[in-house]
């Protein structure tokens, strides 16, 4: 026989925020996001056991600088994961992005049109996506393929070869750093990236929008019953990815300084990784933004590590990255398990 | 249907709430779909401050009904008043903000989500446009309590029993403030205290003034918490009652209706009834059950026999063939086929054990609705061989002639896809489907609904002819007269318990088996 | 046997409801249409284009060049499209092409004589049995432990080119070794070897799919999973052995791949082929939603795509923007295919008179949405 208060409620928190230490159990939704942190936290411990220098600042600020685009690809796909959906263009997009950028430098509009506009393009592709999904009832799998393919036959339509960037104003952007304590330096890429973010966690958490995009993961008819409205969510969270495709791939035009065709393959599976490792669940409804952030430093750490090692090829990355996935992926599917 | 049977609202009450003004007035509705009309001309009206439970079968229209009033389905003909104002809604949406709220049976929340989101999705308070988290809590706090629920309003709602996530969708619908509230089988899957923790809510919202719409299937239920209901039968409104002025076998005969067709020739019920039961069962399950589907049983069917299951919705029939047939697991009691203990796990253990069972529900259980009728029909055959010794093409045509013509599957084409036959003869497709695999017991879980006719007199025949031949066959209908017609023996069902058993004879008729439903085996 | 013909026949010989009417209705009608249009529109460009000559006993010429390039991504493609008849979707077939190739050609350099014959069969031997060993495991993770196929099949994908890169040792491997190079390479009968090999086995297996009763249980599971179960079929050996016969299509494509150029590239070998091969289903018309498959139909589709990189340098187009062909392709079948569009289209011929028996779905009826308590 089941009682009816099934979770006691312990001493009413003043608050009223979620807090994780009142019960003893830890609320299930943070297992997953737990996981990838003690994952992080061992192989930082590995790293610094093995190597020297390798818990110094530098190891830490670059883990942030190299994977800035990965957090924005990151973020955006988390929103789209959350619905249940999928977007395999934002590696395409991020390249579209790019050679825009860099085309639109060397014809010499200044980066301030530049700049905004690349980001449109990825909004715009987004937008293109979603009407597929939502209007047409195209599976998430092929509309964004066909953006996929889309963006990257535009690239090479706009330039096959590699464009240097040598715009002053983007230049200057791209270097702009600033000191934030200690040794510790933010540079542009990482602020933006943090911002973005910020902004996507607040945007889940404390909007409408937000809730309605988890609400959708949870049950799309629950959702429509409740009176959400569904469809201009389901629309908006391939736009949000669109964008911060568009914007991760300013942010990888700073880092490499050029616009590149060829960037960004398979950059969607690693977004998709990312978010998987950082505990959201692909049949949407669970996970969280913080999570994703944590699966790319994730990966990172793994590619530093190997790269440390010095005598352990590069491939392991992706060995690993998949064992990884498959742990978490069977773990997760047991909890589901578990649960029914 | 008749003037006698809606005589209890002929002359306008006088006494108590029904002198307020309805808040919902539902008059002349009609709905078609193609081929069916699913509701026609029905009227409903609902009180403030009363249960009124909405009565009907299978495909009586309840439904399409609460789905007109919410806005889900369009309405053909008919006017809606809510508040004495005409109103037609376009979605679930409008009519939550009219007022009208609905828990539906399947509780239609996010299990992702906390007990604090799912109440206020949506009307979440605010703070500079940011959703005031504190505050959201503190008012679904305050909304748990006003339900007497004490829950951790900041606790996932899939940790939570079904019971509490449905009085959670009843604190949602009462955060809009709603003045009608639509229960949808609230309690299909709840037991006896959840139930009555439920009634204790619904009776204080009730006397706060809000009109309840109540469907379920459990007639104690409906007697126990209603004050007046109406009952549909096929899309036809046949009265409204004050619960109080009616018996349940004048309930039960009222939803059940009269079987308009008459079978002259089938005679069997008073031929074979004694002789086959003698002698070992064929299947033997005692004290079978499942927890949350059927309280523990006893049956037993002998070669030659058709027992029928009696009962209304709900009341467990499904879930007992479920778990004869393997597709559910039982998780108390044992089978025995032939004496033989047999543990089902799986549908195939089922089959391999020569027992065949046709789901009620047709379309998302039996059709394979893009395969021919060929293919449906051998399929069955077909699993059993598994995929590598594909049944030679000479013995599929001839099997599939062989049930076309048997059991006049029209159009007699094999290479038409059964998605394009009618209701009749896919279960004719799939009847055949299982008599090609030699069944020694046939399950029919509601063979004849939703049929015409012409195929429904000829499912029966085949039914009889089958047991005259030595199969045993567990018949299920929501038709008692159908069951009474075809049966030996009759198990009676009421609220996922067997309750009675008789053996059939020409003394038998479909009033002792209402009576049995209605007093729950104590006559 | 009756005498009205199945759907897949109904193209023919269907004489009352007018022939040219029965013909669009078939379902290779749009393909095939596309195909002759790519065609077209390549002969307009070189009038030379659908010329074939003999040199040095081989055929040449720019359809032979279709169909020996379109060799791996049948194979691919025609596992594929099992697997999706069953609902799910392999994305790790490109790596598998690249396992398999890398470790074929790891062992043929590391053997002592790479021109023996016993060394070429050894190779392929091993290359076959680990594609099959993957497509297995794939197989487990989805029909044994649940896992959605999408991301069961994205770990192997993930992982794959580490592995063939473990294999390789980074390297790009390249060997000598005439017999090998026969597989991708050579010509029989002055048909590439490439081509033969690839249309065999899809013949053979289409063949085997409609002699067993493979095809119909697949298909089964995949239109309605639960009515098949309680029909008493296995879906999860049905479900295993599809993603295993991918595996095993894939390695032999990788096979093919790896023996055309003599090179095994852990990284390129086979990219995107698991894209390539999706879209080819598409176009042929088998629904991503499973149930009804059409081998024919992915024949047709990888045809058209391969036509369709050939157009886009015949025309004078980098083969670089080839991607932004194949985005239109897609978004316009997947259009014309989408529930929106074929709802619009059932409208219009009910509007023509003939009242289907079927319940459109967005307004069912009363009756099948009463469900009994569970």
């Amino acid at each position: 026989m089941t009682t009816l208060a099934s979770s006691r409620r312990g001493a009413p928190s003043p608050d009223g925020l979620p807090s994780v230490g009142r019960r003893l159990r830890l609320d299930r939704r943070y297992l997953p996001v737990v996981g990838t942190l003690v994952v992080f936290a061992l192989l930082l411990v590995v790293g610094g056991a093995r190597y020297d220098n390798f818990l110094s600042v530098g190891v830490i600020a670059n883990l942030f600088i190299n994977n800035a685009f990965l957090i924005v690809l990151a973020v955006g796909m988390t929103f789209v994961i959350l619905t249940g959906g999928i977007d395999l263009s934002v590696g395409s997009v991020l390249a579209l992005s790019g050679v825009t950028a860099a085309y639109l430098l060397r014809a010499g509009v200044p980066a301030g049109v530049v700049i905004p506009l690349v980001v449109l393009v990825g909004s715009l592709i987004g937008l293109l996506v979603g009407a597929m999904v939502h209007v047409f009832e195209v599976q998430p799998f092929i509309a964004t393929l066909a953006a996929m393919f889309f963006a990257r036959g535009l690239c090479f339509l706009i330039a096959p070869e590699s464009i240097p960037i040598d715009d002053e104003t983007f230049v200057a952007l791209a270097s702009w750093d600033t000191w934030a304590g200690g040794q510790w330096r933010l540079t542009s890429s990482v602020m933006i990236a943090l911002a973005v973010v910020a902004v996507a966690f607040y945007l889940l958490h404390y909007t409408q929008f937000g809730r309605t995009v988890y609400a959708i993961g949870g049950g799309e008819q629950s959702a429509r019953l409740m009176g959400l409205p569904v469809a201009r969510t389901k629309v908006l969270v391939y736009v949000i990815s669109g964008t911060c495709a568009g914007l991760g791939g300013l942010l990888f035009a700073m880092f490499s300084r050029s616009g590149y065709s060829l960037t960004g393959v398979g950059m969607e599976l690693d977004a998709i990784a990312a978010v998987v490792i950082g505990g959201t669940l692909l049949t949407g409804g669970t996970g969280f933004v913080l999570g994703s952030v944590l699966g790319v430093l994730v990966l990172g750490l793994i590619q530093t590590i190997v790269t440390f090692e010095g005598t352990l090829s590069s491939w392991w990355t992706k060995i690993v990255i998949g064992a990884l996935l498959l742990v978490f992926v069977v773990l997760q599917r047991l909890l589901a398990l578990r649960r029914s | 249907m008749t003037s006698s049977e809606a005589g209890a609202t002929g002359s306008p009450p006088s006494d108590g709430v029904e002198d307020a003004r309805p808040v919902v007035e539902m008059t002349g509705i009609s709905i078609e779909f193609p081929g069916v009309k699913a509701l026609d001309g029905v009227d409903l009206r609902l009180l403030p401050g009363e249960v009124h439970a909405l009565m009907g079968e299978n495909g009586a229209g309840k439904s399409t009904l609460i789905k007109a009033l919410t806005g889900v389905y369009g309405i053909d003909s008919g006017e809606i008043l809510v508040d004495g104002e005409p109103h037609r809604f376009s979605g679930p949406g409008e009519a939550q903000a009219a007022g009208i709220a609905t828990v539906y049976q399947e509780v239609n929340l996010c299990e992702n989500l906390t007990v604090a989101e799912n109440i206020m999705l949506g009307n979440e308070p605010r703070r500079l446009g940011a959703i005031d988290w504190p505050r959201t809590r503190r008012r679904a706090a305050e909304h748990l309590a006003t339900m007497g629920l004490d829950i951790d309003p900041a606790s996932s709602l899939g940790s939570h029993s079904i019971a509490v996530q449905q009085l959670v969708a009843i604190s949602r619908a009462m955060v809009v403030d709603a003045k009608v509230l639509i229960l949808d089988e609230p309690t299909s899957s709840l037991d006896a205290d959840e139930v009555a923790r439920l009634f204790s809510v619904v009776r204080r919202l009730r006397d706060q003034g809000v009109a309840i719409l109540f469907v379920s299937h459990f007639l104690e239920q409906v007697f126990e918490l209603s004050d007046r209901m109406t009952v549909l039968r096929n899309g036809v409104r046949v009265g409204e009652y004050r619960t109080s002025e009616l018996t349940r076998t004048e309930l039960v005969s009222r939803m059940i209706g009269r079987s308009m067709e008459v079978l002259e020739d089938l005679e069997v019920r008073t031929e074979h009834a004694v002789a086959t039961t003698q002698g070992a069962p064929f299947v033997q399950a005692v004290g079978l059950g499942r927890r949350g589907a059927v309280q523990a049983f006893d049956l037993d069917v002998h070669e030659g026999e058709v027992v029928g299951l009696a009962g209304l919705l709900g009341s467990g029939r499904t879930e007992v063939a479920r778990l004869l047939a393997g597709a559910d697991r039982a998780d108390t009691g044992t089978l025995r086929v032939r004496g033989a203990l047999a543990r089902l796990r799986n549908p195939r253990a089922a089959i391999s054990r020569k027992i065949a069972f046709s789901s009620e529900d047709r379309k998302a259980e039996g059709v394979v609705a893009d395969l021919t009728v060929r293919e449906n029909i051998v399929l069955g055959l077909q699993a059993e061989r598994g995929w590598l010794r594909r049944l030679p093409d000479r013995q599929v045509d001839e099997i599939v002639q062989r049930y076309v013509e048997a059991l006049n599957i029209r159009p007699a084409n094999p290479d038409a896809l059964l998605r394009n036959l009618s209701g009749g003869n896919q279960q004719k497709v799939l009847l055949a489907r299982w008599l090609a695999t030699a069944p020694e017991l046939l399950i029919l879980d509601e063979p004849t609904r939703g049929i015409d006719v012409g195929a429904k007199a000829e499912i029966q025949r085949l039914v009889s002819d089958l047991a005259s031949r030595g199969m045993a066959v567990l018949f299920i209908s929501a038709e008692l007269e159908e069951v009474v017609r075809l049966s030996h023996r009759i198990a009676v069902m009421r609220d996922r318990q067997k309750v009675a058993e008789l053996t059939n004879t020409d003394t038998v008729g479909v009033d002792d088996v209402v009576e049995l439903i209605a007093s729950g085996g104590k006559r | 046997m009756p005498t009205s013909p199945t759907p897949a026949a109904a193209g023919h010989a269907h004489g009352e409801s007018g022939g040219l009417g029965a013909v669009a209705r078939h379902h290779l009608f749009w393909p095939v249409l596309a195909l002759v249009a790519l065609l077209a529109v390549n002969t307009a460009v070189r009038p030379g284009f659908l010329s074939v000559s003999i040199l040095d006993d081989h055929l040449f010429g720019s359809p032979i060049d279709i169909l020996r390039n379109c060799a791996p991504l049948m194979l691919v493609a025609l596992g594929m499209s099992l697997v999706i008849a069953t609902r799910g979707i392999d994305l790790s077939v490109g790596a598998v092409v690249a396992i398999s190739g890398a470790v074929a050609l790891t062992f043929i350099a590391g053997a002592p004589d790479p021109a023996s014959p016993t060394t070429v069969f050894l190779a392929i031997g091993m290359a076959l049995v680990l594609g099959l060993v993957l497509g297995v495991w794939n197989g487990f993770l989805v029909s044994v432990l649940g896992i959605q196929p999408i991301i069961a099949t994205l770990i192997l994908m993930t992982a794959g080119r580490g592995v063939a890169m473990l294999i390789t040792e980074g390297q790009i491997t390249t060997v000598t070794s005439a017999p090998f190079k026969t597989l991708g390479a050579g010509y029989w009968l002055g048909l590439p070897v490439a081509t033969l090999v690839a249309f065999g086995v899809f013949g053979l297996v289409a063949l085997l799919v409609r002699r067993t009763a493979l095809g119909m249980l697949v298909e089964s599971v995949g239109i309605n999973p639960s009515a098949s179960r309680l029909a008493g079929v296995r879906a999860r050996t049905i479900v295993w052995t599809v993603f295993a016969l991918s595996g095993l299509f894939s390695g032999l494509a990788g096979l093919i791949l790896s023996s055309n150029v003599m090179a095994a590239d852990a990284n390129n070998a086979g990219l995107f082929i698991e894209l390539d091969a999706i879209l080819a289903v598409v176009i042929g018309g088998t629904s991503l939603a499973g149930g009804k498959f059409s081998l024919s139909g992915t024949f047709v589709g990888v045809l058209i795509i391969a036509t369709l990189s050939l157009t886009v340098t015949n025309v004078g187009i980098s083969p670089l923007v080839t991607p932004l062909f194949k985005a239109l392709v897609v978004a316009a079948v997947t259009l014309l295919q989408s529930p929106v569009m074929r709802r619009k289209l059932a409208e219009r011929t009910r509007r023509r008179g003939r009242t289907a028996p079927v319940v459109p779905s967005d307004k069912p009826a009363d009756v099948s949405t009463d469900k009994v308590v569970a």
